[in-house]
């Protein structure tokens, strides 16, 4: 059995012990009151009951306590705070509105927690140029909110559009629903202002579609943190589609909805949205919201189009032609705004809705080439039996994305480490299949062990050194999204002592 | 094995190893169709164009993965046999141009403000560093955020991070319909209609103005297209193919004006002119525009700078990009350093010492 993620996180952190190493040198009281002379007048929180609140984010099964909690309100005291971490060597864990899947913000012990949550202002509106110029601590949707008037809207709602915040967006290139036609964060940016360690403030993009030399800000979109703080983003704004369309269809197998996604696909339109739910998963959401889903499909598909009227009507149209032909036995189209949204909301419940079958559920996240999706849900099955877990499947079929939730019940003994193995599992499952350990979520201290897997040595070597570019003392979230190469070693030494390495046969990339 | 299909990997990875042993400068070749997207690099030649073939290309995953020496014209042909295509619309300039040439350069024809860059649809890459090892970041999948995302890194970069041996992208439905409308219509009256008509939900898959007349043109379902049509109005263009290729191939007459040649890239809405006198051809919906005139290039850079853009000139088939904040130039030196530690890899094609 795997170790624990955190766990082996903590095992694995040979860079932080160097900045402990270094820390150490100054006892938590000194820390401290450098801190507060530097920037008075900012919070800086370091009472046991006020860090509480702080030591984890979505991902709340791993917890830590930081040696204090800053929360400034500007870019100079975000200078002032880098400086003097900087000059201590102490890691700063910079945290958005904590809504992360992967504990990218998760706090480190000793290390100082960064909260972005006062940067909450919206800067400049353009309508003209359709760009919203904000600070890292606006939610998504009030983005959304702010350019409504306009008829504008900021496309990537991940699920949890209405608390997470911009700069979380960026640091974990977030998606969502609706990335199949709207593309990722990263497609959706188009500037940044980023801190580095050294408190020095670069722009990275431009208000035009690109910049001169290389494409800093693409690498740095979905870097999890460790490369920059972000203090500003300019953001893309699209025209609001006039109309929306949900089908809802039903098959009687996995395999003919899985083929169905694939004609969709080919007949020459990208649906706004394509998204997969397997029995369990539709079983969970009917029961909890009632959104007329048919309780007995094997799998059911939801696929919206939006846009001007008469070309969604046309590619109504086509969709439902081809569900049918593709073996569809039930076909709901919504007719109102509201009956859309009912239909919606299932899909929309299903983390909750799945809450409600067991004490706790652990989300995962992986990507598939879609036509392996069928292998995919079968050998998922057979490790949920093997493990005696149930697994739910929700899934981003437009874009290979799955979410297996694994229901467990944390108050018994080992079943916590057992749904972590089981994770695991299914994110060597998805590397073996071809596709990759995390679509959306990130790696942050989660999946570190699987990125000894998705790639070889000689990478995990040079995100290192794209690190180091950035940030030489190696302060910013450190020990997060990239494994250092000895923990990867002791992995691969475990794994063949148990005498089997995964996938001896496939390329390791 | 077809001389359309090779795979010269090893070769080309002991090449680079022994550049970088014996501190041998390197040039980067593939179709050689782009020396003018650049500055000049002194080194041995080192050509990827035989290193060619698809990979894989399934069309219901919207994924195909080929050598970066694959001509971009045997692209073009398999995925239109599947009604597929790039919707970054590459210009490609001379019908030998490659696929590592064209993601190397970042380029990107005028469907790129409405369906994206060609960093947009870059998912993965495998690529020689300049020790001569072979690294591959990416996938071929659509949805990826593990480890950092070096494959829309180097897109653009010019070979100065890596030679790209391989290149995964996501393609696309080909819209079933497309029209392009016209109308007489000054410079300025365009720009601002172009921001009120981009703010709609309209098809608009590119859209230009050539110092006289406004160019829409939609794609999309036959129907969305004609409604919108008869929304905006204005006349049909007659050979819109021909039209968009002289702007995405730059063989447009404005092109041969005499005098150096700039490029804009400025937020869309931009409506000051630059400085100094000079004719300008709009694309990308006013976001890429081109400049025939003539200015001190700090005073053109300056001028883009204060417009939130950057500014390239086109001289003696030479490029020199905007010049960059010192902070930011030492970031991409340490960069480059990390992928290329002796800079062997296309060294001042960018900007010098880099």
């Amino acid at each position: 059995m795997t170790p624990s993620p955190l766990a082996s996180f903590l095992r694995g952190g040979g860079a932080q012990e160097a900045h402990g190493a270094a820390s150490r040198s100054c006892s938590p009281q000194e820390i401290l009151r450098r801190l507060r002379s530097a920037i008075p007048g900012c919070p800086v929180l370091s009472e046991p009951e006020e860090l509480r609140p702080y030591e984890c984010d979505g991902l709340t099964a791993y917890r830590e306590t930081p040696l204090a909690v800053a929360i400034p309100e500007s870019i100079a005291q975000v200078q002032e705070i880098l400086r003097v971490c900087c000059a201590l060597r102490l890691p700063v864990i910079p945290r958005g509105a904590g809504t992360g899947l992967s504990g990218g913000a998760l706090p480190r012990s000793g290390g100082l927690l960064l909260s972005m949550a006062r940067f909450r202002k919206i800067l400049a509106l353009d309508p003209l140029n359709r760009t919203a110029r904000v600070e890292p601590g606006v939610t998504n949707r009030a983005i959304s909110e702010a350019a409504a008037p306009h008829g504008l809207f900021y496309a990537p709602d991940p699920s949890s559009e209405v608390a997470c915040t911009i700069g979380g967006n960026i640091a974990e290139n977030a998606g969502g629903l609706h990335c199949l036609k709207y593309g990722l964060t990263v497609h959706n940016v188009l500037a940044v202002k980023i801190l580095t360690p050294e408190a020095e403030l670069l722009t990275l993009g431009a208000e035009a579609l690109d910049s001169a030399g290389f494409d800093l800000l693409a690498l740095f979109v979905g870097s999890e943190g460790l490369l920059g703080v972000v203090v500003e983003a300019t953001v893309r704004l699209l025209p609001r589609p006039p109309l929306a369309r949900l089908i809802v269809a039903a098959f009687a197998s996995v395999d003919s909805a899985a083929a169905a996604v694939g004609k969709l696909i080919g007949r020459g339109f990208v649906p706004a949205a394509l998204e997969m739910m397997d029995n369990l998963a539709i079983r969970a959401a009917e029961e909890f919201v009632h959104a007329g889903y048919p309780m007995d499909a094997a799998a059911l598909l939801l696929c919206e189009c939006d846009g001007p009227p008469e070309e969604v009507d046309e590619q109504i149209a086509l969709a439902e032609e081809q569900l049918r032909e593709s073996g569809a036995y039930f076909l709901r189209l919504s007719c109102s705004e509201e009956e859309r949204l009912l239909l919606w909301k299932g899909r929309k419940s299903a983390f909750p809705a799945a809450g409600r079958m067991a004490p706790d559920y652990y989300c995962m996240d992986g990507t598939i080439p879609r036509r392996a999706l069928p292998e995919a849900l079968r050998r998922i099955a057979r490790l949920s039996a093997e493990y005696g877990l149930p697994v739910a499947n929700v899934f981003h079929a437009g874009d290979g994305n799955l979410h297996p939730l694994i229901l467990y019940d944390a108050s018994r003994p080992d079943e916590l480490k057992r749904a972590e193995s089981l994770g695991g599992r299914i994110s060597e499952l998805c590397v073996e299949l071809g596709g990759v350990i995390t679509g959306e979520h990130g790696v942050g201290v989660e999946k570190l062990d699987q990125m000894c897997i998705q790639f070889r040595a000689a990478e995990l070597a040079q995100f290192h050194r794209i690190k180091d570019a950035f940030d030489p003392e190696g302060i910013l979230n450190p020990g997060k999204a990239v494994p250092l190469l000895h923990r990867c070693a002791e992995l691969g030494a475990m794994h063949v002592h148990r005498g089997t390495l995964p996938f001896p046969g496939i390329e390791r990339f | 094995m077809s001389q359309s299909d090779r795979d010269l990997t090893e070769a080309l990875a002991d090449e680079v190893r022994q550049a970088h042993d014996s501190g041998i400068r390197l040039s980067l070749a593939g179709g050689e169709t782009k020396p003018f997207l650049g500055r000049s690099v002194e080194g041995k030649r080192l050509s990827v164009r035989e290193h060619c073939g698809i990979v894989h290309y399934e069309p219901t995953e919207l994924v195909l993965t080929a050598r970066a020496g694959t001509p971009l014209g045997e692209i073009h042909d398999l995925l239109a046999a599947h009604g597929q295509w790039l919707p970054f619309e590459p210009p490609s300039f001379a019908s030998c141009a490659t696929l590592g040439g064209t993601i190397a350069c970042g380029l990107s024809g005028p469907a790129r403000p409405f369906f994206g860059a060609a960093r947009d649809f870059v998912l993965g890459v495998r690529l020689l560093d300049g020790r001569g090892q072979l690294l591959h970041f990416g996938a071929e999948v659509i949805k990826n955020v593990a480890g950092y995302d070096v494959a829309r890194l180097v897109t653009g970069a010019q070979g100065t991070l890596g030679a790209l041996l391989e290149i995964s992208l996501k393609v696309g439905p080909l819209p079933p319909a497309s029209e392009t409308l016209t109308r007489e219509e000054g410079l300025e009256s365009s720009i601002r209609r172009l921001a009120e008509l981009a703010a709609k939900p309209l098809p608009l898959s590119a859209a230009s103005h050539d110092g006289e007349r406004l160019f829409l043109r939609l794609s999309g379902t036959e129907a969305g297209v004609r409604a919108a049509a008869n929304r905006i109005g204005g006349e049909r263009l007659a050979d819109p193919d021909a039209f968009w290729q002289s702007v995405r191939e730059r063989t447009h007459p404005f092109f041969s004006l005499p005098g150096p040649l700039w490029r804009l890239s400025v937020p869309p809405a931009t409506l000051a002119p630059p400085p100094g006198g000079g004719r300008l051809l709009l694309d990308w919906s006013g976001a890429q525009r081109w400049w025939k005139g003539s200015a001190e290039p700090t005073a053109l850079w300056e001028w883009a700078r204060s417009m939130g853009g950057h500014a390239a000139l086109f001289d003696s088939g030479r490029c020199r990009l905007q010049p960059l904040d010192p902070g930011l130039f030492a970031l991409h030196k340490r960069l480059k350093a990390a992928f290329d530690p002796k800079g062997i890899l296309n060294s001042g094609r960018l900007y010098d010492s880099l």
